[in-house]
């Protein structure tokens, strides 16, 4: 446990760094602005970036509680799923965590002391960036179910006005039913 | 905020290997799939007559545009600065001083800086600059000048329409630009060269041949009405006759065509058609003025302009008093700021009176316009409506100010005086995301497409972490509005930011606590879903 121990030290040191680098990804005058403006109604993606790469780091040091998809990973991979990025870039900053964690302890990894604490802590950062991806992924499916699901509201009156909706909830066929009925009453008092 | 002072150590960390930033004049436009929408149909632009109609796309190389292509911009940004003070005004006295460039939703959500309103408007200011100011003439580039050219012309097209003209930096602006009317004037010199998307001249042909957007023909729109009649009967019990075209009524009902088609707008139309029908107003729909939104606002002055003036027109050949007006947004910055000054004076027209309260409506006396909040909120602090808000027990509601009925007529205090007396629970977002500081749904101005969903999105992102904040903190899972783009838009962004947020219109939710006569016991709600309390009795 002793580089657990260490990580939780260099925190504030690692966590700094592993900013600066994510920001680096951005043109320089957004990442000034989304390393300045603290406010996270005015920022939400500088927000959701200190506050996601905190609770990751959190997630690391002491596991994380459950095998749910983790809300800071989730935070930060939704916007870049909809940012200029590639899928790489997009999850990218994950394995940067290696880096900086090697820059940070360079001299107590130089040591030789946690090679196998190492190889541990380099498979979990591993694993969360394979989350990563797959909320990635999901990410980008939901972005082609929304564009679907947008036309089929525009047209969902339509296609009911005209009874070509099909496999209805119960509830939904006796509606139906009443209204065919109603129309069918309509057409015979006429 | 000052800024964090760097310790030396940090100033002497170097990175040799890091490219410099370029400026931003060297920076060329990348057109990036889901950031556009496509380019206008050839049909549609004829219909218009407006210039170059054919069928083009951005994503190919040529945009078939005339040869005299640069020769018409100019032309026109010369004529446009005589003739608009303002426009000349914007264009000479930014200085640049940063105030707004943080306050756009897309740069804020997407991070290109492009989108900062005050480079955005950089765009065109550097052409003006160039052909009309000496140090410009005579410096360029050191000047912050540069020539039109193609790729000039694409960057302005991919970022014109990038901007919702939602007027949150204009705010910030300790000048009073108005960044929107870069954005207005920019799409008007584009739409010189037949340059605009089809969701916006789709609509706009549209609405020039029948009225409304959607294209719904009369007995179309009567049929779709007399459906959502058929669902109120069914809540309620209660048939409703509502009249269409009827000469002789004293109010004239405009509302946006998206109300009659796309849910949930179609349960806010449910909502007007309850409290109309249960005060007895003397009022008919219009199968002609059937738009109250104006695509034409997004394409140019003349064009919105030409589509506002059949609500006039229909007022008149009607004979009716004044006109009520529904739950729309960019339609009431139309309405409240353009209308009586392109188709006005409405002299024929008399000052809005509700004939239920006796309360003129002195805000109104020019356009003779209400809006429908400002009249059920009049409604229930006379105590004309009996009202039961347990019935939207089982919503938590939380507000989006619409940015075109906040910032553009100063609509903040009625929808939320309605609501407060519809629902018990309700709760407001932070304060810098709400009221004049409201955030855009991301998708207003016709870039309410699907094949740009990357792009709403991104503008979505600020509007929805406000949301999810009082989700998280009050559980709010119904945000309501007065607008029908943010109904059919925010609808999608909330799919993606916050999945268990619902979106509805604020009439929806009258509709639901309206207790009418004759009607028999509420068991569901307008969406024909159970009430609290009430599961398993419909």
């Amino acid at each position: 446990m002793m580089l657990k121990n260490l990580l939780s030290e260099k925190r504030a040191a690692i966590l700094e760094r592993w900013l600066d680098i994510i920001l680096e990804s951005y043109p320089a005058d957004t990442s000034n602005f989304l390393r300045q403006q603290k406010n996270r109604f005015a920022n939400p993606v500088g927000a959701a970036i200190s506050q996601g790469i905190n609770g990751l780091f959190e997630e690391l040091l002491n596991g994380k509680s459950s095998d749910e998809i983790s809300p800071f990973l989730d935070n930060v991979i939704r916007i870049r799923a909809v940012q200029d990025f590639t899928p790489s870039k997009a999850v990218s900053f994950i394995f940067l965590l290696k880096k900086v964690i090697r820059e940070v302890l360079e001299k107590e990894i130089s040591e030789n002391r946690f090679s196998d604490e190492l190889s541990a802590l380099d498979a979990d950062i591993d694993n969360m960036a394979m989350e990563a991806f797959d909320i990635y992924v999901k990410c980008r499916e939901k972005l082609y179910d929304i564009k679907a699901n947008e036309v089929r509201r525009m047209t969902f009156r339509l296609l009911q006005r005209a009874n070509l909706i099909c496999e209805l909830s119960e509830q939904e066929q006796e509606l139906i039913d009443i209204k065919n009925l109603n129309v069918k009453r309509k057409e015979v008092t006429k | 905020m000052a800024a964090k002072l760097q310790k030396p150590e940090e100033l002497l960390k170097i990175d040799y290997n890091k490219p410099g930033n370029k400026d931003w004049m060297d920076t060329p436009v990348e057109f990036r799939e889901g950031m556009f929408c496509w380019g206008a149909k050839g049909k549609d632009l004829k219909t218009l007559e407006l210039p170059n109609a054919r069928d083009w796309s951005p994503k190919e190389e040529d945009w078939k545009l005339p040869e005299n292509w640069k020769d018409t911009i100019l032309e026109a940004l010369a004529d446009r600065l005589s003739k608009y003070r303002s426009f000349r005004l914007f264009m000479d006295i930014c200085v640049r001083c940063g105030a707004c460039a943080d306050k756009c939703h897309f740069f804020i959500g997407g991070g290109d800086p492009k989108n900062m309103p005050v480079l955005r408007a950089e765009l065109m200011r550097s052409v003006y600059r160039k052909y009309h100011t000496t140090g410009g003439k005579i410096f360029g580039k050191t000047a912050g000048a540069r020539e039109l050219t193609l790729d000039v012309l694409k960057e302005w097209w991919y970022y014109f329409f990038q901007c919702t003209e939602c007027r949150r930096c204009s705010v910030f602006c300790p000048y009073g630009i108005d960044t929107a009317e870069i954005t207005m004037m920019g799409r008007e010199f584009l739409n010189l060269l037949g340059l605009n998307t089809g969701w916006i001249s789709g609509p706009v042909a549209n609405c020039y041949m029948k009225g409304n957007h959607l294209g719904l023909e009369p007995h179309t729109i009567k049929s779709s009405i007399e459906f959502f009649l058929d669902d109120i009967e069914t809540v309620t019990g209660i048939k409703i006759e509502p009249t269409f075209n009827r000469k002789g009524a004293e109010i004239l009902f405009v509302t946006p065509s998206g109300d009659l088609f796309a849910d949930p707008g179609t349960y806010t139309a449910m909502g007007y058609l309850m409290l109309f029908h249960e005060l007895g107003l003397d009022y008919t729909w219009s199968t002609y003025a059937s738009e109250g939104g104006n695509f034409g606002f997004f394409t140019s002055n003349e064009m919105a302009k030409r589509l506002n003036s059949k609500i006039y027109a229909e007022a008149k050949r009607l004979g009716v008093k004044w006109i009520l007006g529904g739950e729309c947004g960019h339609m009431w910055r139309v309405l409240s700021q353009y209308m009586d000054t392109w188709n006005g004076p409405a002299d024929f027209l008399e000052v809005p009176k509700s004939p239920i309260t006796g309360t003129v409506f002195d805000n109104a006396k020019s356009t003779k316009m209400v809006h429908v909040t400002e009249f059920t909120a009049d409604l229930i602090k006379n105590g004309k409506l009996k009202l039961d808000p347990s019935r939207n027990d089982h919503l938590k509601v939380t507000y989006h100010d619409s940015c075109n009925t906040a910032r553009g007529m100063g609509l903040l205090e009625e929808p939320r005086y309605v609501l407060k007396n519809v629902c018990n629970h309700f709760y407001e977002m932070p304060d810098n995301t709400i009221r004049e500081q409201t955030f855009c749904c991301g998708s207003g101005t016709g870039l309410n497409a699907s094949e740009n969903m990357e792009l709403r999105m991104r503008g979505g992102l600020p509007r929805a972490n406000a949301v999810k904040h009082v989700r998280d903190q009050h559980g709010v899972n119904m945000l309501a509005n007065i607008c029908a783009i943010d109904r059919a838009t925010l609808k999608a962004s909330m799919e993606y930011w916050v999945p268990d947020v619902s979106v509805c219109g604020t009439h929806e939710l009258v509709g639901n606590a309206l207790v009418m006569k004759g009607e028999k016991e509420r068991t569901q709600d307008l969406r024909m879903e159970p009430l609290p309390g009430k599961e398993g009795k419909e």
